[in-house]
């Protein structure tokens, strides 16, 4: 059994990276994620942990220099948030296409322009379609555990993943948190063996420039094209909900806790009504749903806690009673609604699933969304007054 | 000891059937590059006419284990590289990051930039083609001043960036220019720099027939013509201490220099160049050159005080 410590949310990362003996970090900070990088470069410098701490000049550098040393062969780690996730974008594609087992610990903040520091999830939304898995935490103990767990599902089927987390609302919000023993995590997670190592003798191009048509090598056999490679990555997405449930399900035998579903549902058993929803949000949601079972209500949290791959088939199983969803997004995709929405409706659709759908746009910039706000916008989505062809934006008086 | 030709290591790590050009400066540098190198090096090489020359997945020319990396990248990739050696406890291979002047100069310096400076323990070479030729010929911050490029159509009007300027000001321990048409010099230099731990920092001048507009056969010629004209310098800075060498050295002994016309002449790229600018270049160069000679003279010349002292 390992101790339980108070921390916040950053240092739960850093927690997780370092339990995972991981053995190259690079990062460069960015508020709210600077905890995370300033408390590894200590866990380093003490000796707490065996690890090459490269401070780079940019988050664009950061992601390579994670790139390059997967390649070669060590189990690598950055944190970041925002502009600098934004940054990265041309090396995220990079990492999944490459299929290296990085993991990016994101503090989710909103982007510039205009500049704000505070939460909201535009910045993960944004790189959805990079490659990468994204799990979406509710606390700090989550965040912790999933870096855990991201490295298991990563270093299997060769997909990067992102650990998101509500910047402020978690990484700077202290709670308590309990830390496995290290050799728990030993046992739970093995050293990381690249699938195509470097050796002097035995060269290797890797990622070199392809065509769109399959070649033979020099032996004769045909490899894959392009879109071959791209195929592969998108079957290791769809193909991912086996190994992350078993790794849930090893992570449970060896820690106890439950992360052994897509989504986290809350009195979901007779809803009729769904607030659906991702990260802390979940936390307020639940006292949401607390409030309208009060008032006669069957109301239900369904949160999506990972949302790539998408978990289409768990979603609607949670859904298949409700009548009404209403959907609560910290994103906006422009000129549409918000993108957990959309999803949301594509998996109701392929199901045959027809409950009234709402999506309320909440908390942009770090606005506060209180319990009361959530009540109010579900019991209006509810009674059909807030009826709108495109999304609801909560709370916007101006 | 100066490496003579019959030394050269016989193994080839370019195999025949690159995807590079005919008459490609590059390719005679690389090849040389590699020979000195040897087989226990890492690559990392950026898009640039180089990811052309190692060839098409699944097949590669190219006999050294490399990592592909995207046009920012280079020192940040060999950064990666380097760290997860260390990390892994694999300490018998050098590190090697090898991108063009369009790479280097222009949307790579921010990383070796930042590499230099935490002088991590590797390679950097930028071969200069003086434009970005994978991409058609568009100018780089080191294309000089009166070529025409795809992007300056009536020929570029700033100076080319002083690149081992910026490098020399890291207080790297070695930097060096070198030329494909002086294959055993460069060889030489990337040897030295392979027994030198940090940041090294190689330039080389590399003619591009198709970008620059002369005949495939005359790679070398114009090569040792940029030399001449002190287009292209050759030297060292090892440990702050400044040294012409080969060809450059040769010259600044003799006082001997072409006129920048005659190269120009040679090639396509300058054929709109006025004599106003041609007047220009040459003062831009002569100046130059007078500085290099100098400082070249001084530590010499102080290389020789301190000896005599002795
Ligand atoms: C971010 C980004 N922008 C643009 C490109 C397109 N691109 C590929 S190679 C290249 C020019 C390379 O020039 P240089 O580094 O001088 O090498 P050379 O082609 O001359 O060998 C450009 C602009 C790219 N690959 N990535």
């Amino acid at each position: 059994m390992g101790m339980v410590k108070i921390l916040n949310g950053s240092e739960a990362a850093a927690t997780g990276a370092r339990l995972c003996r991981v053995q190259v970090v690079a990062a460069y900070p960015i508020t709210p994620q600077s905890k995370i990088p300033e408390t590894l470069a200590k866990y380093v410098e003490t000796g707490q942990m065996q690890a090459e701490f490269i401070r780079v000049e940019s988050e664009h550098s950061a992601l390579t220099v994670c790139i390059s040393a997967s390649t070669v062969g060590a189990r690598a780690f950055t944190a970041t948030a925002a502009n600098g996730l934004a940054y990265m974008h041309e090396q995220l594609h990079w990492a999944a296409g490459a299929r290296l087992p990085i993991v990016l610990a994101l503090a989710n903040r909103g982007l510039g322009a205009p500049w704000t520091i505070f939460n909201d999830m535009q910045d993960s939304i944004s790189q959805r379609d990079t490659g990468w898995m994204q799990v979406y935490c509710r606390d700090n103990q989550e965040i912790l555990d999933s870096i855990i767990m991201a490295y298991r599902i990563a270093e299997q089927i060769h997909v990067p993943m992102m650990v998101c987390f509500d910047g402020f609302v978690l990484s700077h919000t202290s709670m308590p948190v309990e830390i496995p023993e290290q050799s728990e995590v030993d046992r739970y997670l093995p050293p990381y063996e690249p699938h195509i190592p470097i050796h002097g003798s035995e060269p290797i191009n890797v990622n070199p420039v392809m065509l769109a048509e399959p070649r033979a090598n020099a032996q004769g056999e045909l490899c894959p094209s392009y879109m071959g490679f791209r195929l592969r990555l998108q079957e290791a997405l769809q193909d991912a909900g086996e190994t992350i449930l078993t790794a849930a399900e090893e992570f449970y035998q060896v820690f106890g806790r439950d992360y052994r579903h897509f989504v986290w549902e809350y009195r979901n058993d007779d809803a009729e009504i769904v607030l659906l929803t991702m990260g802390s949000l979940a936390n307020e949601a639940a006292l949401a749903v607390d409030i309208l079972r009060d008032r006669g209500c069957r109301a239900a949290v369904v949160a999506l806690r990972l949302f790539r791959p998408f978990p289409a088939e768990e979603l609607r199983r949670a859904l298949e009673n409700a009548k009404h969803v209403v959907v609560f997004d910290k994103n906006v995709s422009y000129g549409l609604e918000g993108a957990t929405c959309t999803e949301t409706k594509a998996a109701l659709f392929d199901g045959g699933l027809h409950p009234v759908v709402t999506n309320y746009i909440v908390g942009l910039g770090g606005k506060n969304v209180d319990v009361a706000d959530l009540t109010e916008a579900t019991l209006q989505a509810v009674q059909g007054k807030n009826r709108s062809d495109g999304p609801i934006w909560l709370g916007v008086a101006v | 000891m100066a490496t003579n030709v019959l030394q050269l290591p016989e193994e080839e790590y370019i195999l025949p059937g690159t995807r590079s050009c005919s008459g490609c400066g590059l390719a005679l540098a690389y090849r040389h590059i590699l020979k000195a190198l040897g087989q226990k090096t890492i690559l990392t090489i950026p898009a640039s006419c180089l990811t052309v020359l190692h060839g098409l997945y699944p097949s590669t020319s190219v006999k050294l284990s490399n990592i592909n990396t995207a046009f920012a990248t280079t020192a940040a990739s060999a950064s990666g590289i380097v760290a997860a050696l260390k990390a892994l406890g694999k300490t018998d291979f050098t590190v090697v990051g090898v991108a063009g002047d369009g790479g280097t100069y222009d949307i790579g310096i921010q990383a070796l930039s930042a590499a230099a400076e935490r002088n991590t323990d590797f390679i950097y070479i930028c071969y200069d083609n003086e434009g970005y030729m994978n991409t058609g010929t568009q100018r780089s911050s080191a294309t000089p001043m009166g070529a025409f490029t795809t992007t300056t159509p009536t020929t570029k009007l700033e100076h080319k960036k002083d690149m081992l300027a910026i490098m020399e000001a890291h207080g790297i321990p070695y930097i060096a220019s070198a030329s494909a048409a002086y294959p055993l010099d460069l060889y030489d230099k990337v040897k030295k720099a392979k027994t030198i731990r940090g940041t090294r920092f190689i330039l080389v001048n590399v003619p591009c027939s198709p970008g620059w507009g002369f005949p495939t056969r005359d790679v070398v010629k114009l090569g040792k013509l940029a030399i001449d004209t002190a287009m292209c310098v050759l030297h060292e800075v090892e440990d702050g201490v400044f040294r012409l060498t080969g060809r450059s050295r040769a010259m600044a002994r003799s006082s001997k220099k072409k006129p920048v016309a005659d190269y120009l002449k040679m090639q396509g790229r300058f054929r709109h160049i006025d004599a106003e600018h041609i007047d220009l270049l040459q003062e831009w160069l002569d100046q130059r050159w007078t500085r290099y000679v100098a400082r070249h003279q001084l530590c010499e010349g102080g290389a020789e005080a301190s000896k005599a002292g002795e």
